[in-house]
């Protein structure tokens, strides 16, 4: 198959690292090649996070390039813009718009852009938000924003549902099983 | 059976099949993880250090007593410990020793961008440069017996690409651990000069002899293509030639120190151009030009700071590089920042408004730099906040100005070096506000134990130190309780530590909301008083934000991240600010 690059974008604290891991290992369940990496240095909540997973038949480095994303999945509206530049032409992006302030605009130092949707829409031909903070409050809790966002994607992946569902229980602590599952399955209807 | 792990990890469960029987190290990052996957593996100790010093020295006890040992340190943490390491390298090892060092070009999250490779060209010992998970994995158990076969200790350095990176990994049958002897040998582990001196001509040997076993270990591999370009590089600049150049030739260097000259000789010899892909400096290509090799493209075609990829590779060669669309500018920018609650932010809402000069340190506090608080003036290295004050403090006196600089450190980077600092200004009647973080944990890394969580790595309970009665043992009289989410008892504590003479220390004891799991009811904006005046957001917190323009704007906050600490309230004038009640819906 040909290599598939995916960028996953968020904020610190938005659990964009359990979303990669979810895509790896259904990468590994699927018998694929893959490789996943982000950059997490420091604890705090609140920065921008970027992680890319890049699944094939043979895959060297673990970076994916500007331009070369097939698929972009951002957590938020603004990082969905501070990262569209990764997609390929052509490519897709899925963004949650739920937004969240940067410090910079918290601290009134920076003007969250009212227009993100409407750039991202003239950048991006094959972009889709959703309200994926409801969805995951519907499936019984916010913080699995990340699972609604995976399950929205899951249909562009190539990667089966059942694997990815298989995966989600598998890694899901006790009691987040329910939860997560009822989000994913609600990304998915999205 | 096949796993996706990080270069960490991979290294953590490579150490458990080899054999390893003991670990130590100090949090850094990209190596944090590695140590906290063997804790979690479980069957073999392991144990964080008060730092890399320390972890090192303790590791080299481990394999004097006969157990194959590893410690884990990101790369300035050899700089502490390369007092330990540059004489080890004398009296070499009895069982298996390494020193697991993690790089981090690109300075994700490090102070500076040094590269490992030179530390194992100045100590004269062995070095390997995993490219993936994979090989992570299984230099752990190749390291361990090259470091007996000759009586060495050996490097495997990491970059953050392999550290953090997850690749599929196919363990290897486990080894059990084989504790060797305990023995008393003096002329190989007491340094005196006359053995020293004895020593010194081992270790030149030492390195003849693994320039040989370079020339034909498999960790050294030449991959023949097109044989218009040769390529020579090693970890995960490798993946990057592969991606930018899947025919070219290769010489790729699992074992980079030392290099393998006749092998890259004859590698040379056989392509017609030769490249040196190599992150940050230019080891390889230095010792190669000094072999009188011509190299065409090395550094005069490709940085020497940052992070090496495909596109610079496909550039430096001359080959197309894609045209890819440019990034959108004019964004706001998104840095981290203390969490929502955290005790830093009173501290530093006040060091902002008193505008002291801040000597800070490493570790989230450092945050406190950035706008809006600007309240930090100096970083180095860590430990450096108090020593670096008592040196400003003595020039001021100097100078003849009267301004008492202020020190910033955290409970974990005190442990590890501020101890000394503070002993040495209590001794030489210094003049400094030292201002202790003390939220129980080593916070930036992910939250680790340290000694004074209580816990140990496994979350054992454990001797707890408390700081107030160590400062006074080191001499300070002055040494008094804060709560830096009271913001007048804050100003007022630390206005009384400048005008006080001489050493003067506050401790804050409030612990790290994120480790400790701390939920709070959010907070209120009663938007019929609040006037828009902005004095909360002073405090830059990512929970408060003003309402959609148009009308005149005023402050709300993000439920969904507001932790309730109250700060900010006690930055409003218009008693527009309230604890909601009810439960806590932050996403921490």
């Amino acid at each position: 198959m040909q290599i598939f690059n995916i960028v996953i974008a968020g904020v610190g604290g938005q659990g964009v690292l359990m979303a990669s891991k979810v895509l790896a290992e259904s990468a590994l369940a699927s018998n694929l090649d893959v490789k996943q990496n982000e950059v997490h240095g420091m604890a705090q909540r609140g920065g921008s996070v970027i992680s890319f997973v890049r699944i094939g038949d043979k895959i060297n480095s673990p970076v994916v390039m500007p331009g070369s994303a097939d698929l972009l999945i951002s957590f938020e509206p603004l990082e969905a813009l501070r990262y569209i530049h990764y997609l390929k032409p052509g490519g897709r992006l899925v963004y949650n718009k739920v937004s969240i302030n940067p410090s910079t605009v918290a601290a009134g130092l920076a003007v969250y852009p009212d227009d993100v949707e409407q750039q991202i829409a003239a950048l991006c031909a094959e972009a889709k938000g959703l309200d994926a903070l409801s969805i995951a409050r519907e499936a019984g809790n916010g913080k699995a924003v990340n699972m609604v966002m995976v399950g929205t994607v899951m249909q562009h992946l190539p990667l089966k549902e059942e694997i990815i569902t298989e995966v989600v229980k598998q890694i899901s602590q006790n009691k987040g099983v329910e939860v997560n599952l009822k989000a994913l399955a609600g990304g998915a209807a999205a | 059976m096949k796993k996706i792990i990080s270069g960490n990890e991979a290294i953590a469960l490579g150490f458990g099949d080899a054999g390893g029987v003991f670990a130590s190290g100090y949090p850094g990052t990209p190596s944090t993880e590695t140590l906290e996957e063997v804790a979690r593996l479980g069957d073999v100790y392991c144990e964080w250090a008060a730092n890399e010093k320390v972890a090192l020295e303790a590791v080299i006890g481990g394999s004097i007593a006969g157990g194959r040992s590893l410690s884990t340190m990101k790369h300035v943490g050899v700089n502490v410990a390369a007092d330990a390491l540059l004489t080890l390298t004398y009296t070499g090892v009895n069982a298996g020793l390494i020193l697991m060092v993690s790089d981090d070009p690109g300075m994700h999250s490090s102070q500076n961008e040094q590269d490992s490779r030179n530390y194992a060209k100045f100590a004269k010992v062995p070095m390997l440069d995993p490219a993936n998970s994979q090989e992570a994995y299984d230099m752990v158990r190749a390291g361990f017996e090259i470091s007996e076969q000759f009586d060495t200790p050996l490097m495997l350095r990491t970059t953050t690409r392999i550290a953090h990176a997850k690749g599929l990994v196919v363990p290897q049958e486990k080894v059990a651990p084989q504790i060797g002897e305990w023995v008393k040998d003096v002329p190989k582990y007491v340094m005196l000069p006359n053995f020293g001196k004895l020593k010194h001509v081992e270790v030149e040997a030492r390195l003849l002899k693994l320039q040989e076993f370079a020339e034909t270990t498999p960790l050294n591999r030449i991959e023949m293509g097109d044989t218009e370009v040769g390529i020579i590089t090693s970890g995960v600049s490798y993946q990057h030639v592969r991606e930018a150049c899947p025919n070219a030739s290769v010489l790729k260097l699992g074992l980079v120190h030392p290099l393998p000259e006749k092998k890259i000789r004859e590698f040379a010899g056989s392509v017609k151009r030769l490249m040196i892909v190599e992150e940050m400096d230019a080891i390889f290509e230095e010792q190669i030009r000094a072999m009188g090799i011509e190299v065409e493209i090395g550094k005069n075609k490709l940085p020497l700071c940052g992070e090496i990829n495909a596109d610079l590779i496909r550039a430096a060669l001359g080959d197309k590089v894609p045209e890819v669309a440019a990034p959108v500018t004019g964004l706001p920018q998104r840095p981290p920042v203390f969490c929502p609650s955290c005790a830093h932010r009173g501290l530093f809402t006040i060091l902002s408004k008193l505008k002291c000069f801040v000597s800070g340190d490493i570790g989230c506090y450092t945050l406190g730099a950035l706008p809006p608080m600007n309240a930090m003036h100096s970083v180095i290295d860590m430990g450096a906040s108090i020593s670096a004050a008592h040196g400003m403090a003595k020039v001021n006196a100097i100078a003849g100005r009267d301004e008492k600089p202020v020190a910033v450190i955290g409970d974990s980077t005190f442990f590890h070096s501020g101890i000394t600092g503070l002993l040495s200004m209590a001794y030489n009647d210094g003049n400094a506000l030292v201002i202790i973080m003390d939220n129980r944990t080593t916070g930036m890394t992910g939250g680790q134990e340290n000694p004074g969580s209580g816990v140990t790595l496994q979350g054992v309970p454990t001797q707890q130190v408390e700081i107030a009665p160590l400062v006074k043992a080191l001499g300070i009289d002055n040494v008094v309780e804060l709560d830096a989410y009271d913001l007048k008892a804050t100003e007022a504590a630390i206005k009384k530590g400048l005008e006080t003479p001489g050493p003067y220390v506050l401790i804050d004891k409030n612990p790290c909301v994120l480790r400790y799991k701390v939920r709070k009811p959010a907070i209120h904006v009663d938007q019929d008083k609040c006037t828009g005046c902005r004095a909360c957001l002073k405090v830059a917190c990512m929970a408060l934000g003003l309402t959609a323009s148009g009308e005149k704007q005023k402050v709300r906050v993000d439920p969904n991240v507001c932790n309730g600490c109250g700060v900010c309230t006690q930055m409003c004038k218009f008693d527009a600010m309230h604890e909601l009640g009810g439960d806590n819906h932050a996403n921490l």
